[in-house]
Order: structure tokens, then sequence, then C-alpha cells
């Protein structure tokens, strides 16, 4: 058994995958019609056959309430690696790219925390 | 309702401030992994709500909403109080 894929609720795939894609650097990987949405998944470059990142529609209305409660504490949804945070924080600002939480030494891991802009918080993680 | 020093008798809500003083403005969740990273202390996400309500209630703690976002910002001005009832020359009877 091995973890294939993995999800954030996003508000609008279209708009998702632009900055998923176009932003963050990701590639997309599967596009195929479900019903009124897409399975649309994206994956990193540095990794095309590792886990996909399926950007899935937020419509069910359990989901709403949920997104905006960990929003609201500022909690991730998802944790990405990357080997320098304090680079891509700068990267991303540049953007465009709201943080809610500048890079920070904690411990092990350097951390930051964005806004998706598809209503999720996401971290990036360095590990020292 | 507590009063200022109640909530500065609590050693979490010291680490909190403490916390707050070395990055202001932080969201829930910083807060919490700097408590158990930094300070190594293992608090329910619940607990530190908690105790940021009882600082938010002195006077010590502001919350502001920026869009979707909240974020706690320290607030010393209610120190004050402790520097003027005893270390100014003022008559007691002015402190109930």
């Amino acid at each position: 058994m091995k973890i294939v894929v993995t999800s954030v609720f996003v508000d609008d795939q279209e708009k998702a995958l632009k900055f998923y894609t176009e932003i963050l650097g990701f590639e997309k990987k599967t596009d195929v019609p479900a019903g009124a949405y897409r399975w649309l998944t994206v994956v990193s470059p540095e990794d095309r056959g590792g886990v996909e990142l399926l950007l899935e529609p937020d419509a069910h209305p359990a989901v709403g309430p949920f997104k905006k409660a960990l929003v609201d504490d500022g909690i991730p949804c998802a944790s990405f690696a990357v080997k320098d945070v304090q680079a891509e924080h700068d990267r991303l600002v540049k953007a465009g790219v709201h943080f809610t939480q500048p890079p920070i030494h904690m411990g092990p891991v350097t951390t930051a925390v964005f806004d998706d802009t598809c209503g999720n918080l996401i971290q990036l993680a360095q590990m020292h | 309702m507590p009063d200022l020093f109640e909530a500065l008798a609590t050693p979490a809500r010291r680490k909190i401030l403490d916390a707050l003083c070395e990055r202001d403005g932080q969201t829930l969740f910083e807060i919490c992994a700097r408590l158990s990273v930094k300070s190594n202390l293992s608090m329910t996400r619940q607990a530190v709500s908690q105790h940021l309500a009882v600082l938010e209630e002195v006077g010590l703690l502001t919350v502001t909403r920026q869009g979707r976002y909240k974020h706690h910002h320290v607030n010393t001005a209610p120190l004050n109080q402790i520097v003027e009832r005893w270390l100014k020359p003022t008559p007691p009877e002015a402190n109930p």
C-alpha cells in the first residue's frame, strides 16, 4: 500500500490550477471530467512520479465551515517540503502571495504559512 | 472576571506573552507551535485558546481580524497599573 493522491479542498478548480502551477510551480498531471467537476491533480516537477495533489471541489456543505475554522486559527491543511523556506517565502511574496506566518525556526524545522487563495492555508517546511 | 494579577499568575499565560513578544500578531497555530517547540509546553489548542481569552479579558492581548485571518497582539498598557500602584508615590486609598 502506498499514498498516491492526497487532496486540498478548493473553491474554484480553474483558479486553483493556475495558483498551484503558475505561482507555486507544480505541474498538471491528470485532468479528466468528473460530473460537474474535474479529477484534477498536480505534481511536483522534482518528483513527477510522486504523490499527486488533488484539487478537490469544496462544494460539500460540511467543507465550508471546516475550512473557515482552520483558517480562523491559522491552521494549514497541507505541508510542502522546500529546500529553503526563506527563499520560497521571498519568491512567493514577490508574486503577491500572502503569508500568515513568516519563516520561523522551530527546532529541527523552519516553517512558514501562506494563503493559497482557494480558502486554505499551506505550510512550507524545511528540515535542518 | 479575572484581574490582571490572576491573568499573569499562570506560567502558561506568561509564556504566551513571551511568545507574542518574540513576534507580535501571531495566529493561534503559530502560538501553539511556539509553545510546544520553544517552550516545551504541551497544551491542547483549546487550552491555549482559553488562556488567550483570559489575557484578552484583562486587556493584555488584542485580537485583530485581517480578512479571514485572526491575529493576536500583545498589549502592555495594563502593566502600567502595576507601576502606578506601587512605584509612584500615590496615596494607597486611590487604589482599592
